[in-house]
């Protein structure tokens, strides 16, 4: 649109002063309306950030502040060579892969059995799997710790038939725990997934599915051929989202098992040292390079995947 | 679709629903047991009982538990209204304006939305000591803003973008003052894309636990997902599941309230701001 009045204010110059004008106090008034809402997201994320980065420079306990002093990077070099972090990272890694891809698939199916699905079903389904979205998280790690809990649970009665023992501690040892967060992350969130790949799903043109048809594609060709190459911006949308949210899993962590048994992320060992250790210095340092984490996957999708992100505001 | 194939996807369907509401009747079920049928190993209770209702709406419970459903109410409330108006203005600037830096402002808003959590915990945690904001309602509205605002600003200008602006003109030319036009032609478009907005906002703030368990330390302030997080039980030897389950269910019923009243709106939200559909 701005290409165009310029062109017009060229070969005329008598309403260009106009037209920019107009433009300079539209640019003002863009700002004055959106300039606050702007203001307070900086506030309340990008001033906290640099200050984090600021307190991960000093040597800085809370219970003992007397002793803070200046140590440049070196609590990110002390980080850095811990085991404790490599194994959150690993743990993040593990939970982060393992929930986006079964989401993915498991998000998939439902989206095709929504679009299939009969009218009548259709609005029941929609509540239907709103609900595990809209469910706070908590309270999904609650349900999910007490079924597989062996004194709360019916998990292990159920499935004692595949020999388990009724006293199967699953928060116990790493593994086990690991997959029932996994599981909770997974019911909570694969909702969300299905509801954007449904609306990816409609982008589909009808035309190249019937074409398709008619040239004797079997369902599995036209689903691969057709439907994911179309949708593929969708696809990459839900990714990327998902992934970056699926990173900083926190409740469900620390609900099940509080970090216990080999299952700490890297939110909870941020979380672990500032809060609970009192240690500001050490735990900013563990926000900022869990921050720098996420910008890293974000900067990978979208020169890697080549994820549109223009797409993603709807434009 | 042939009978058969109609029969098949139905049967997905309710597979689906199974799905989605499996753990919540189980956390039901549960929240009926007593305290001795808790480990009975079944998903039923063996009878169904109220105690647990009971101990944390009138009895030892109670006291962690309303105070922290009230905080839980105003913080959110407070956090939705404020990032819906400011987002009511960005969005309708960046709806209806041409101007320089309305990419930069969506995109701040999808690195807000994005930006890890505890990332702003931890400075917030020694700031909030310091200026008096630790434990109050303040300290909690303030950074549950960086979780409604972006979602706010990102589908409020999608619904925006949807709706026909001409119309306020053309009410103009039939004789409607602008005020008019605007109350009589506009707000009534705008309205439920507000309101969407609004509900999808409350659900995230609703939602947090990081913030509620990190700068609270009281009943003063604390949310309900901190206070079930840090619940304990009544004494140290009574077991917290039953209560816990409780104080699940009463919290999960809004949330399903406001889906089975608005789920239309509500998936039209999402994803307009997210994919474009």
């Amino acid at each position: 649109m701005t290409a165009t009045v310029e062109k017009q204010t060229a070969t005329a110059p008598s309403p260009r002063h106009a037209a920019s004008d107009r433009s300079r106090s539209e640019a003002r008034l863009g700002w004055f309306l959106a300039g606050p809402a702007f203001a307070v997201m900086l506030l309340v994320t990008a001033y906290p950030i640099l200050q984090a980065f600021y307190e991960s420079l000093f040597d800085y306990r809370l219970t003992d502040p007397a002793n803070r002093s200046f140590t440049g990077l070196s609590n990110y070099g002390v980080i850095l060579t811990d085991p404790v972090w490599w194994d959150a990272f690993g743990v993040t890694v593990l939970i982060t892969v393992v929930t986006v891809a079964v989401e993915l698939v498991l998000g998939f199916a439902l989206a095709l059995v929504m679009v299939q699905a009969l009218r009548a079903l259709r609005p029941i389904l929609r509540a239907a799997i709103l609900i595990p979205y809209a469910v706070i998280t908590v309270v999904s790690a609650f349900a999910w710790q007490f079924a597989f809990a062996p004194d709360s649970g019916f998990v292990n009665s159920w499935f004692s038939f595949l020999g388990l023992a009724p006293d199967t501690d699953w928060f116990g040892s790493q593994g086990s725990a690991i997959f029932v967060i996994c599981l909770a992350e997974i019911w909570k969130t694969t909702p969300f997934i299905s509801l954007l790949l449904l609306a990816g799903l409609a982008q589909v043109p009808e035309v190249l599915q019937e074409a398709a048809k008619v040239d004797g594609a079997t369902w599995w060709q036209r689903m691969r051929k057709v439907t994911i190459p179309n949708m593929r911006a969708a696809i990459m949308v839900a990714l990327l989202f998902r992934t970056l949210d699926a990173f900083r899993v926190f409740d469900s962590v620390y609900v099940m098992t509080a970090g216990a048994n080999g299952t700490e992320v890297l939110s909870f060992l941020a979380y672990r040292q500032t809060i609970a250790r009192l240690e500001i210095g050490l735990g900013s340092a563990v926000s900022v390079l869990l921050f720098i984490s996420v910008v890293l996957i974000c900067g990978l999708f979208i020169k890697g995947f080549k994820v549109d992100l223009s797409q993603a505001r709807g434009e | 679709m042939s009978t058969r194939e109609k029969v098949g996807w139905g049967v997905g369907g309710l597979l689906i629903v199974a799905y989605c509401l499996f753990p919540i009747a189980w956390i039901v079920s549960l929240s009926f047991k007593s305290s001795s049928d808790i480990s009975n190993g079944s998903f039923l209770p063996t009878v169904a009982t109220n105690e647990n209702y009971a101990q944390i709406l009138t009895g030892d419970a109670a006291e962690l538990f309303l105070p922290a459903l009230r905080n839980s109410f105003g913080i959110c409330l407070i956090a939705t209204a404020i990032a819906c108006l400011l987002a009511m203005f960005a969005a309708y600037a960046i709806a209806r304006l041409d101007f320089p830096g309305k990419k930069l402002i969506l995109s701040t808003a999808l690195a807000v939305a994005i930006f890890p959590v505890i990332s702003i915990v931890t400075p917030l945690f020694n700031l909030w000591r310091e200026i008096g904001l630790y434990d109050t309602w303040l300290g909690l509205i303030l950074p549950y803003l960086s979780l409604t605002l972006p979602i706010s600003i990102w589908t409020l200008s999608a619904f925006f973008r949807e709706i026909p602006w001409e119309m306020e003109q053309a009410a103009q030319v039939d004789g409607a003052t602008p005020w008019q036009a605007f109350r009589k032609v506009i707000v009534p478009l705008a309205a439920p894309g507000v309101f969407t907005t609004a509900i999808i906002a409350f659900f995230l703030a609703w939602n947090d636990f990081v913030y509620g368990i990190s700068l609270t330390s009281t009943s003063a302030s604390r949310p309900v997902p901190a206070a079930l997080g840090l619940f304990t039980g009544a004494s140290q030897f009574e077991s917290p599941t039953g209560p816990i389950a409780a104080a699940a269910v009463l919290v999960t019923i809004p949330v399903v309230v406001l889906v089975l009243i608005f789920q239309r709106r509500i998936v039209a939200g999402l994803t307009n701001g997210a994919v474009k559909g």
